[in-house]
């Protein structure tokens, strides 16, 4: 545990990335590492982005980045992908967009799947971004695929959201959840270089405007970038600075913060009982016989559902 | 507890511009149930190695169809050797002479599979050797 906390702080490449890995896969060692960190360790700025698959996240991630480190600020990359149901494996291609044009030393990419409900998958993403701000990135990205309540739930650890979406984007963009709309902080119509760039800012203010109303204390910019060609990206960054201007008065980011820490505090609770009762209900391979019992109708599942935890559970 | 799992980064050293043979493997080993990382077209070999740091893989699948893997692959490997990562699977895919495959075997490239190997063999290697 010292090994790793001492690499953490010395921004050792190799210790932190062990540090992630323990704490997606070990909840006992993982926590007792978590625990020493947070002690001490202020969490560095999050920012979010999230959008359909295909729609920039990476390549504008990647803009982002490159200009913060020509300022010198050490950022963090944390890329979430979607595990497959099916198999239980995950393509997680964010680097290619990244990769060649962050280079730098003061940057940290670590790509993450969401793994199934048993992965505990939220609280994990949080974890990462608390050893990254340990370890001293100033700034961290967590960019996830926005299609289903799992994602919004990851970008709502974020102080500054932002939704991405394109222009041929509009049947996806109708089915984004209201709570997406609410999250959001910023919106971005990306690849602005492609045919209704216009019809698609106007569909996301009108939603915006169905979401908030007219009054409230930010109302979301709806901006346009090329992020393949660089366009559009000082505005962006500008609004960024804005909205963590805004957060930053009176007692907002208090309150934001606060928010996340009870999202937090409750995956951990939902970890635990997942791993300590159902998994080990899971692995006892008690259920195929309640199973059976069930479906001879000898017993029925509300019965059978208390019973397993009752005995299971430590 | 969560099972690990088994986490590969695949790229593509050299300057040739396909990448399809690349894809098919990693989408392959997703199948598999694998958490593939990967990083398209014409990585460097320090750009390799820090990726796989960052992420923390235990395998390394380079794809190369250029025939610089006479020089490339050394450099990789000493990079690892470098940075102190040495708990690590590396094989490599594509079109490497027979002739050669001795000589990187013996660097410690620990599987080699020429192109058509059916994935499940690559699976299976995976899952035998990390
Ligand atoms: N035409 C156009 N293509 C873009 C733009 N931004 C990104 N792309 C391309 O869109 C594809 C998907 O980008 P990526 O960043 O991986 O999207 P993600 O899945 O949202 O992370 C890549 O081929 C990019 O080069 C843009 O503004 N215009
Ligand atoms: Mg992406």
């Amino acid at each position: 545990m010292e090994r790793y906390f001492k690499g953490i702080k010395e921004g050792n490449e190799k210790t932190i990335a062990e540090a992630i890995t323990l704490v997606e896969n070990d909840r006992e060692q993982g926590f007792k590492l978590l625990k020493k960190i947070f002690s001490e360790t202020e969490i560095s700025y999050i920012i979010g982005i999230t959008g359909p698959p295909g729609s920039g996240k990476s390549t504008l991630t990647g803009e982002m980045v490159k200009d913060w480190l020509r300022t010198g600020v050490k950022t963090g990359i944390i890329a979430v992908d979607p595990t497959s149901q099916f198999s239980g494996g995950a393509l997680l291609g964010d680097r290619i967009r990244m990769s060649d044009k962050v280079t730098d030393k003061n940057v940290f990419i670590r790509s993450m799947a969401t793994r199934g409900e048993l992965g505990g998958l939220n609280s994990s993403v949080f974890d990462t971004a608390l050893i990254l701000s340990a370890a001293g990135y100033e700034r961290i990205v967590i960019e996830t695929v926005g299609v289903g309540q799992n994602e919004i739930d990851i970008v709502n650890l974020a102080d500054t959201t932002l939704v991405i979406t394109t222009p041929d984007a509009g049947d996806e963009i109708q089915t984004f959840k209201a709570g997406l709309m609410e999250t959001g902080d910023i919106f971005v119509v990306n690849k602005a270089d492609r045919p209704d760039v216009i019809k698609m800012e106007l569909m996301i203010k009108q939603m915006l405007e169905m979401a908030y109303g007219t009054e409230t204390e930010w109302t979301p910019p709806v901006l346009t970038t090329v992020a393949n060609r660089s366009q559009g990206i000082e505005e962006l960054l500008q609004k960024i600075e804005e909205h963590t201007g805004y957060l930053k008065t009176g007692r907002r980011f208090y309150q934001k913060r606060k928010k996340v820490l009870e999202k937090q505090l409750i995956n951990l609770m939902e970890r635990i009982l997942r791993e300590n009762y159902i998994g080990r209900v899971l692995e006892s391979g008690l259920m195929e016989e309640k199973i059976r019992e069930i479906a001879a109708r000898k017993l029925d599942p509300y019965t059978a559902a208390e019973n397993l935890i009752k005995e299971r559970g430590v | 507890m969560v099972k690990n799992k088994i986490k590969v980064l695949i790229a593509k050293p050299g300057l040739d511009g396909h990448d399809r043979g690349a894809k098919v493997i990693a989408r392959g080993l997703k199948e598999a149930g694998m958490e593939v990382v990967y990083t398209g077209l014409r990585q460097t070999p320090a750009q390799i190695v820090r990726g796989a740091i960052q992420e923390d893989v235990d395998v390394i699948g380079l794809s190369i169809l250029s025939g610089a893997h006479e020089h490339l692959f050394p450099e990789i490997i000493e990079l690892l050797q470098k940075e102190g990562v040495d708990n690590l699977l590396v094989i490599a895919g594509g079109i490497i002479p027979e002739e050669d495959h001795e000589k990187l075997h013996d660097i410690g490239i620990a599987g080699i599979f020429t192109p058509g190997t059916p994935i499940r063999e690559i699976v299976d290697f995976i899952e035998k050797n990390v």
